[in-house]
């Protein structure tokens, strides 16, 4: 028993070494073969690791965003348009409600001596905002309660605006006119912190002013977005019923005046866009891989068919059916194994210079990479049988005089 | 010297279908071979001598008839123990030797050996006193392609000869081969003979076929006289 285990697998270990042999001895015509197979798995690996590098850059930027967040955009009603201060002050009593920071959007012309910039959003926010996002300045000071209370024309702006307004200068104390308004430049700040999802959505604003010069400047006295900061430990699902609750008595129990999201929630529906994403795309790409599998197949049908002779003479010189279809399926199953790992070299080497280029962080997907290799070894069997199948069944004594 | 019945054969026969006719290759052939024999089987070509040794050689079975391979009724063989009788049992030696054209003169020798489920060490030791033994020491790591047709089908012999099979099966093995090159092959086959080896040779030479020390001639399927050259 342990003596036929051990002739098995020095007889499996020869059809290795024979298939081998033969890939090698046809090297352009198995390399165009295994170039298919190679492409597929390419194709694949690269989509699924750099879909999934993305998701998971968008999903840092979800938590560095912060769990108690929530969001709230408001339509309003005929009567209510938006939120006066005073019913922020209400919603910032709440126990769940650490604090708020409205966004004003100002679309507006800005622009600093000779140079003028169209279509710069401008943004009013509050002192509460600076404060839970200290990272955020990088120079000069940020907005405060004073700011806020006497709607000073101060402004902070992006590093993008002091490369295009200031080169080379220092900004702070200048003036710059934001809609014909003179603002005096207090600060500089990093648009990629603290910007976080919400950047995503709405762009990230280039320059910040307090929120009540926004509205001054607007004309209004009501808020129609802005984002709460929940104490730390609360359930997000909680305060957001809770926020609801309270806002409907605002707005009279008017349907579809607000909406209320949690972060939590938008970073579930990403991440099940993104996973049905990388599914697609996964399924388009393996489209690639059964046409490889096909060129395999193909190939291994020319091989059978060339090598009648050899069929034949090994079966006279001793060989069970069984080891001559073991030969074939290995050599197929080792083509397509050899274009597989090529594949996710090539797969992995081209998303990770994706992932250079969207300037998102590299993932090695490992579930991708088992995937890749996986699809092939199957793609090798599944096309290698039939044309094995078909060396085995060969009758020797037609198979000799072929030649 | 001869120690008991190597095979015997009662009343095959062998039918084709060729071209939708059936065409009968065999008729009540009846032929039995003592161990050790030296046999030629003479007879022009399409006279079914090479069906003959397909059937000889398990390779083929016949449509009716007996055929007892060292007891063993060979019809009754599966797929595997059919294989198996080939590998331990059988030499073949074919008209232009079929070597394996990627493989070195020792690779091809070592061939049956590995379907034997031989270690690769013993292989290679027995492939290569093989090839000592047909003169071939110096030739071992050639390719086929750059041998002579003598030395080809001294590979071929060796092949043949390495798995230690009681029977040397050689069809037309000097065709191919110029006088003095089958001549040497021919003396080859003799020595062999003398060693004990059960040989059977099929050829369409008359010249060839006497050296054998017994001759059969077949034609159009039936055995037509029982020759011999007995001179040992």
């Amino acid at each position: 028993m342990l003596k036929s285990i051990r002739s098995t697998v020095v007889m499996l270990g020869e059809c290795v070494r024979m298939s081998l042999d033969n890939i090698l001895s046809n090297k352009v015509r198995s390399f165009l073969t295994l170039l298919g197979i190679m492409i597929g798995v390419t194709a694949v690996i690269a989509l699924i690791s750099t879909v999934s590098g993305v998701s998971g850059s968008i999903s840092t930027s979800f938590s560095s965003m912060g769990a108690g967040r929530l969001s709230v955009s408001i339509t309003g009603s005929d009567l209510k348009t938006g939120m006066t201060p005073e019913d922020l002050a209400e919603i910032s009593s709440l126990d769940s409600v650490d604090g708020l920071v409205p966004s004003v959007s100002l679309n507006g012309r800005v622009s600093y001596e000779r140079t003028v910039e169209t279509n710069v959003t401008v943004s009013g926010r509050n002192a509460y905002y600076f404060q839970s996002n200290p990272d955020l300045i990088l120079q000069g000071r940020a907005l405060n309660f004073i700011d806020d209370d006497n709607s000073t024309y101060c402004c902070v702006i992006s590093q993008e605006m002091v490369d295009t307004f200031f080169f080379g200068v220092n900004p702070l104390g200048k003036t710059i006119y934001i809609s014909g308004i003179p603002f005096t430049v207090v600060g500089r700040f990093e648009e990629d912190s603290g910007g976080g999802v919400a950047s995503i959505f709405s762009g990230t604003p280039n320059i910040l002013i307090p929120y009540t010069t926004a509205m001054k400047i607007n004309n209004t006295r009501e808020i129609t977005s802005f984002t709460v900061y929940l104490k730390e430990g609360t359930d997000s699902e909680a305060a957001a019923s809770e926020i609801e609750e309270r806002m409907d008595t605002l707005f009279d129990y008017e349907d579809d005046c607000f909406t209320v999201t949690s972060m939590s929630s938008i970073e579930e529906t990403m991440e099940t866009m993104m996973s049905m994403m990388s599914s697609l795309l996964a399924g388009i790409a393996s489209i690639a891989l059964i046409v490889g599998g096909i060129g395999i197949m193909n190939m291994m049908l020319t091989t059978v068919n060339e090598r009648t002779v050899e069929i034949g003479l090994k079966k006279a010189l001793g060989a069970i059916s069984w080891q001559i279809q073991a030969q074939f399926l290995i050599e197929s199953f080792l083509l397509s194994m050899i274009g597989g790992l090529l594949g996710v070299v090539a797969g992995l080497g081209l998303s990770y210079a994706l992932c250079k280029v969207l300037e998102t962080s590299f993932v090695l997907n490992t579930g991708a990479i088992v995937l890749g290799v996986g699809f092939s070894a199957a793609v090798g069997i599944l096309f290698g049988w039939a044309p094995a199948r078909k060396a085995s069944k060969l009758n020797p004594i037609n198979a000799l005089r072929a030649s | 010297m001869a120690e008991g019945i190597f095979f015997e054969m009662k009343g095959i026969d062998k039918d084709y279908i060729m071209g939708g006719e059936p065409v009968h290759v065999l008729k009540k052939i009846d032929l039995s071979i003592e161990e050790g024999e030296y046999l030629s089987v003479l007879g022009p070509s399409g006279s079914g001598k090479s069906t003959l040794m397909n059937i000889i050689g398990c390779l083929d079975t016949p449509t009716a008839g007996q055929y007892i391979l060292r007891g063993r009724e060979v019809e009754e063989l599966d797929e595997v123990e059919l294989a198996q009788l080939r590998s331990l049992e059988i030499g073949f030696i074919f008209q232009n030797s079929q070597l394996l054209n990627r493989l070195t003169a020792r690779k091809n020798v070592e061939l049956p050996l590995i379907y034997a489920g031989v270690l690769p060490k013993e292989r290679r030791r027995r492939a290569e006193a093989m090839l000592e033994r047909v003169g071939l020491a110096d030739r071992m790591d050639h390719l086929p392609t750059q041998l002579s047709g003598g030395q080809q089908q001294r590979v071929a012999i060796a092949r043949a000869l390495v798995g230690n099979p009681s029977l040397l099966l050689a069809d037309e093995p000097t065709g191919a081969l110029d006088q003095k090159t089958g001549a040497q092959i021919m003396e080859l086959f003799s020595e062999l003979n003398r060693e004990h080896h059960t040989v059977i040779m099929i050829t369409h030479d008359m010249n060839i076929a006497a050296h054998a020390r017994r001759i059969i001639r077949i034609i159009d399927g039936e055995i037509m006289e029982g020759g011999s050259t007995k001179d040992a």
